[in-house]
């Protein structure tokens, strides 16, 4: 393309707004979301109508973000019904307003699931992730010197495999999408990238069921909608549900005492 | 600016504290319960397809049919005495029944409890979801009372005035000649149709059997099986309302109480 457009539009945009413990509605910005760029991306949008909001002295549309270059999973909302909005394998951080057309009217809201309570505006509490990860989504490995590289043969599939898994940001759009708020496509992610490899092969029943359980305390459960892949800023794929299924049956059978011999 | 105190995230299914044995464990869990689904579904997969296949011999008239329905009584009988193993099948069947309903039941009141109060204010777009997925939950409640209804029309005889135990042939004609009861079996069809199209497919996923190599063959698997028998099924009531099957074939067949008394088997052999 051509570099910087000098054409804007101007779009409508109705956001969620919510106090913090208090009851939300869906507030209609129209002046404010006036001659906005194309190159501007979503949030760089909401940060021009936030200076427009605080030069006329309200409080500012509150939202998330960190990194701003798809890679920290902090920016998630729901926009136009989509997570992430409509761009396929992107953060709402990396969508631009080019994908908007003049005249749009752009529906912004935060997830919505139960374990994910709004905190402010857009912003909602998504530790109920912190609480899996804490049940085993980790390795134990000895401290002490580094050890060498490439000490552990691992085969190339595995590997991409595992990397494809590890690609997940933690966003929450995989709940955000699913039409039962699981969270089995984040789990499933977490999970994997550890049980594909050789390092983590030691508490993969344990991580398996542990992590299971953990989600299952929060979230609904998978129906096979798939809508969780189409959403995933990383497009991570369902078959690692399917892995993950497979492990948890496997360590409900397993005698963990040969755990180690296939 | 103050700092918030946020409090933490109550779990929405708190677990119960006291550990069951492994098997009920198992089933607790949302992973597990999926897993009995797809097992029970498969078994139930199983039936429906032979259930179509033997029905296909309503095309070759009473004798073939009512036959058949013989046979399945006097399946394995020199082992077991005559309706041992119908019944022993008819077990297992009501088994994988209770289980396929009781999880779906479980599964559907966890997943509304994980949902938020009030949902998106703005409509979803649904990108991957189908017809079939998003209404697994009202055909199967359709499929659930229509196989009561089904039960009381050609196997209890209870909704059909016309029944005469064993002569399945003309039972299923009486039933099928009357217009709203036909309607009743297509609509069903439709719905267990549907239903397949998507437990044929994610079944794969919830028993975690996905390999690269073969996943693309999965939809196509259970969009054939669904089609199948669909088709089949939905061919009888049809055939029966334009005449294809008629009461009038095979008059000398004649079934009292539950036993064939004329039906020369095989009379005409070559013939429809």
């Amino acid at each position: 393309m051509s570099g910087a457009s000098n054409e804007t539009i101007d779009v409508v945009l109705h956001v969620w707004r919510q106090p913090p413990g208090g009851e939300g509605r869906m507030v209609t910005y129209t002046e404010e979301a006036k001659g906005i760029s194309p190159d501007m991306s979503f949030l760089e949008m909401l940060d021009v109508v936030n200076e427009r909001l605080i030069a006329k002295g309200e409080e500012p549309i509150a939202f998330e973000h960190d990194c701003r270059e798809g890679i920290c999973g902090s920016c998630g909302m729901m926009i136009n019904g989509q997570p992430h909005g409509p761009q396929k394998g992107t953060a709402t951080c990396q969508l631009h307003m080019r994908e908007f057309r003049d005249g749009d009217e752009i529906y912004v809201e935060p997830w919505r699931a139960r374990a994910f309570p709004v905190l402010r505006d857009l912003i909602v509490d998504r530790s109920a992730f912190d609480r899996i990860i804490e049940a085993g989504g980790y390795i134990t490995a000895p401290t002490g010197s580094a050890p060498d590289a490439n000490l552990i043969p691992v085969p190339k599939e595995a590997a991409d495999a595992a990397m494809d898994a590890a690609a997940c940001i933690a966003c929450g759009a995989c709940v955000a999408a699913c039409p039962n708020n699981a969270a089995h496509l984040f789990t499933a992610a977490k999970l994997q990238h550890l049980n594909l490899l050789p390092q983590g092969q030691a508490e993969r029943y344990q991580r398996t069921v542990a992590m299971v359980e953990a989600m299952e305390e929060y979230f609904g459960s998978c129906t096979m909608h798939g809508e969780c892949q189409e959403a995933c800023p990383k497009e991570i794929s369902v078959d690692f549900i399917a892995y993950m299924n497979r492990d948890f049956v496997k360590a409900q059978l397993k005698n963990r005492k040969l755990a180690g011999q296939t | 600016m103050q700092t918030m105190e946020r409090q933490r995230v109550a779990p929405v299914h708190p677990r119960p504290r006291r550990p069951a044995p492994w098997p009920v464990e198992f089933y607790r869990s949302t992973v597990g319960m999926k897993w009995v689904m797809a097992v029970s579904g498969i078994f139930l997969m199983g039936y429906v397809f032979l259930h179509m296949l033997g029905n296909l011999k309503l095309y070759m008239g009473a004798d073939d049919i009512n036959h058949y329905g013989e046979f399945l009584r006097d399946l394995l009988v020199p082992i077991f005495p005559r309706t041992v193993t119908l019944w022993l099948l008819r077990i297992g069947l009501i088994l994988a029944f209770f289980f396929h309903v009781h999880s779906a039941y479980r599964l559907t009141r966890i997943n509304r409890r994980a949902r938020a109060e009030g949902g998106y204010i703005s409509k979803r777009d649904y990108q991957a979801a189908t017809i079939a997925s998003r209404s697994m939950r009202m055909t199967g409640v359709v499929i659930l009372l229509f196989v009561l209804w089904h039960l009381a029309d050609l196997t209890w005889g209870t909704a059909n005035p016309d029944f005469v135990r064993g002569d399945v042939y003309r039972n299923v004609v009486a039933s099928f000649e009357r217009p709203v009861v036909s309607l009743i079996y297509i609509v069903a069809n439709i719905a267990l149709g549907l239903h397949l199209f998507h437990g044929a497919w994610s079944m794969f996923q919830s028993l975690g059997l996905n390999n690269p190599r073969w996943n693309s063959v999965r939809r196509g698997f259970a969009a054939g099986f669904a089609g199948i028998v669909m088709v089949g099924n939905l061919s009888f009531p049809i055939a029966v309302l334009t005449g294809v099957i008629s009461a009038d074939d095979n008059p000398d067949c004649r079934v009292v109480d539950g036993v064939i008394e004329t039906c020369e088997l095989y009379a005409g052999e070559g013939e429809g």
